[in-house]
């Protein structure tokens, strides 16, 4: 039985001539410990299907379960103790007036979680941040770094899903891989499963296993790790990514 | 004399911790032409984007020997000929587009404010070159992005508002700070030649803030590299290869790619004496 399970999933804001199909008729499913990769057209629905899975969309159709359960109508602390997103904007998803060490000891206090001081510091050390951050608000940080509060917020209670929505879209290739490398090691540490959205098809091949393509709210192609690297993807604009990744990875600046 | 000149600007934050040096003394000119400014996360190039427009507030303390724009002292500016050059002359791409976008108004009243009552355009007007801008940044529902609000925006779309609604006043220099990190190359793509056109036809300067070495070599003229504050090198674009700072050269190794062996990917271990 797979871990996620999305089937048919509808998702419409909005109503009359301003109403948005964002989801039309989404089914994916991801195993226990699979990393599944989301990519596809800017607006297409990649952050509503990550949302929806932890109740933050206006679900108009369709099921969600998670190891067959249909998910709760509200989130409850269980869900967010197993669950964990990390979202797009870092900005949003942090709360202005609150220090990067009140970010990360609040889900260890709202869980009844001991050892606090020395979890937040593992934290910040895991995604790289210097310790003298620590009691900075977000506006005190740069744009990656407030993402990888995020993260760090994210990985404090050891959720087995993680929801990854551009986690490293803001960091330069050295933060980039050190915050990958964190990823691939936990999941295999611990046994997590990851749904990954990124626009970076070189990310999405170098973390997950099968991927899916959107385009205008639907998924318009599934493949697999081997079938992306044949050149077996068929849909247009999978080509056009996949090509335009290649000439990408081809043009190394520095020769080996 | 170039369109922008800086020289040995620093930037350093007071917090409860002490004093944050976020820009150690860098020296710079831009002209009508593609600049980039690369660098590791946290190494000021946002902040320097920022001190230039006089968006740095206190308990920020910015200073410069000397920072000229088309001639005029920026330094010595009154805060009203500020911010008669902010937006219009001099506009930035903020790198959190949806934080600096007005959450209250909708995206068509933020895009065609400047030109009803600044410009005195009539409404029909106004609302037609915006639709006509959100079309060229490939969005494609511009009229109900219009009547939308920055949060009912994907992060993609917001980035693309962002740089339509710079682009409106058809100003002298844009300040791009990450304006294509949440886009797909295909997106990406049809950003930067409009981008292009605009230094190349229009005779704009372009400061383009980036983390991503591989994109700038292929799109701008000059390199600025960053790391902790300082200028540690500067490259031709299509130059890389010529880079010496081991910073610069690590970088690229870094990267995933298509088909590789996923291993862990190769970081870069970080000397004090880069600083220097
Ligand atoms: N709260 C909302 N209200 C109204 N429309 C919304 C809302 N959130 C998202 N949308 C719309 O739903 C569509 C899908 O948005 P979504 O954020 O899922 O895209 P995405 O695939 O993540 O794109 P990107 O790669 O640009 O982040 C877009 O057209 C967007 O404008
Ligand atoms: N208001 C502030 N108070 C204290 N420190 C600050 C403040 N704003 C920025 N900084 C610090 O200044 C340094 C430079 O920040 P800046 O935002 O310019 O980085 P950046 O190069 O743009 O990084 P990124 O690629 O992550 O966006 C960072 O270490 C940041 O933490
Ligand atoms: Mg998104
Ligand atoms: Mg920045």
């Amino acid at each position: 039985m797979p871990l996620i399970e999305i089937d048919n999933l509808h998702v419409t804001f909005g109503k009359g001539r301003d109403a948005v199909r964002a989801v039309r008729g989404v089914s994916v499913s991801v195993a226990a410990c699979e990393s599944f990769g989301l990519v596809g057209e800017s607006g297409s629905g990649k952050s509503t299907i990550l949302r929806a899975i932890c109740g933050l969309a206006p679900v108009t159709g369709g099921n969600i379960r998670i190891n067959g359960v249909p998910m709760p109508k509200r989130r409850t602390k269980a869900f967010s103790k197993r669950i964990q997103m990390v979202f797009q904007d870092p900005y949003a998803a942090l709360h202005p007036k609150r220090s990067v060490d009140a970010t990360l000891a609040e889900p260890l206090a709202i869980h009844g979680i001991a050892g606090r001081d020395e979890r937040v510091v593992r934290a910040m050390h895991d995604v790289g941040l210097d310790p003298r951050f620590r009691f900075r608000y977000p506006h005190q940080l740069s744009g990656g770094q407030r993402q990888r509060v995020v993260i760090a917020r994210a990985l404090m209670l050891e959720p087995e899903i993680l929801l990854l929505d551009e986690p490293t879209s803001a960091l330069d290739a050295s933060v980039q891989a050190e915050v990958l490398n964190l990823l691939a090691r936990l999941r295999v540490e611990r046994s997590l499963t990851y749904l990954m959205v990124s626009h970076d098809l070189a990310v999405i091949d170098h973390m997950c296993d099968r991927l899916a393509v959107m385009q205008n709210g639907q998924v318009v192609e599934q493949l697999d790790r081997a079938a992306l690297a044949n050149d077996g993807a068929v849909e247009p604009y999978t080509r056009a990514l996949f090509r335009a990744s290649e000439h990408d990875t081809m043009g190394r600046v520095f020769p080996e | 004399m170039s369109l922008l000149e800086v020289e040995t600007l620093r930037v350093a934050f007071d917090t409860e911790a002490g004093p944050v040096e976020a820009v150690r003394g860098i020296s710079f000119a831009v002209d009508r032409e593609r600049v980039a400014i690369v660098g590791e996360s946290g190494s000021g190039k946002s902040v320097t984007g920022r001190s230039i427009l006089r968006l740095v507030r206190p308990p920020g303390r910015v200073a410069a020997d000397r920072m000229h724009f088309d001639g005029q002292d920026l330094l010595a500016l009154s805060e009203r000929r500020m911010r008669a050059i902010r937006g219009q002359r001099i506009a930035m791409v903020m790198q959190d587009p949806k934080f600096a976008l007005n959450p209250v108004m909708t995206i068509g009243d933020q895009m065609t404010e400047g030109l009803r009552y600044r410009d005195g355009m009539s409404r029909r007007k106004a609302r037609s070159i915006a639709i006509e801008m959100l079309a060229a940044v490939q969005i494609r529902d511009g009229e109900r992005v219009m009547r939308a609000y920055p949060h009912e925006m994907s992060g993609g779309m917001g980035q693309r508002v962002m740089i339509a609604m710079m682009l409106i006043p058809d100003p002298d220099l844009l300040i791009a700070d990450e304006p294509t990190s949440a886009l797909d190359v295909t997106v990406q793509a049809e950003i930067l030649a409009i981008l292009d056109d605009l230094v190349k036809q229009r005779g704009m300067g372009l400061i383009f803030i980036s983390h991503d070495l591989r994109l700038v070599s292929r799109f701008c003229d000059r390199v600025l590299v960053m790391y902790r504050g300082k200028i540690v090198e500067r490259l031709d674009a299509n130059h890389l290869e010529r880079a010496q700072h081991p910073y610069t050269r690590g970088l690229l190794n870094c990267l995933p790619s298509i088909g590789g062996d996923r291993g862990a990917l190769p970081v870069l271990n970080r000397d004090a004496a880069w600083a220097e």
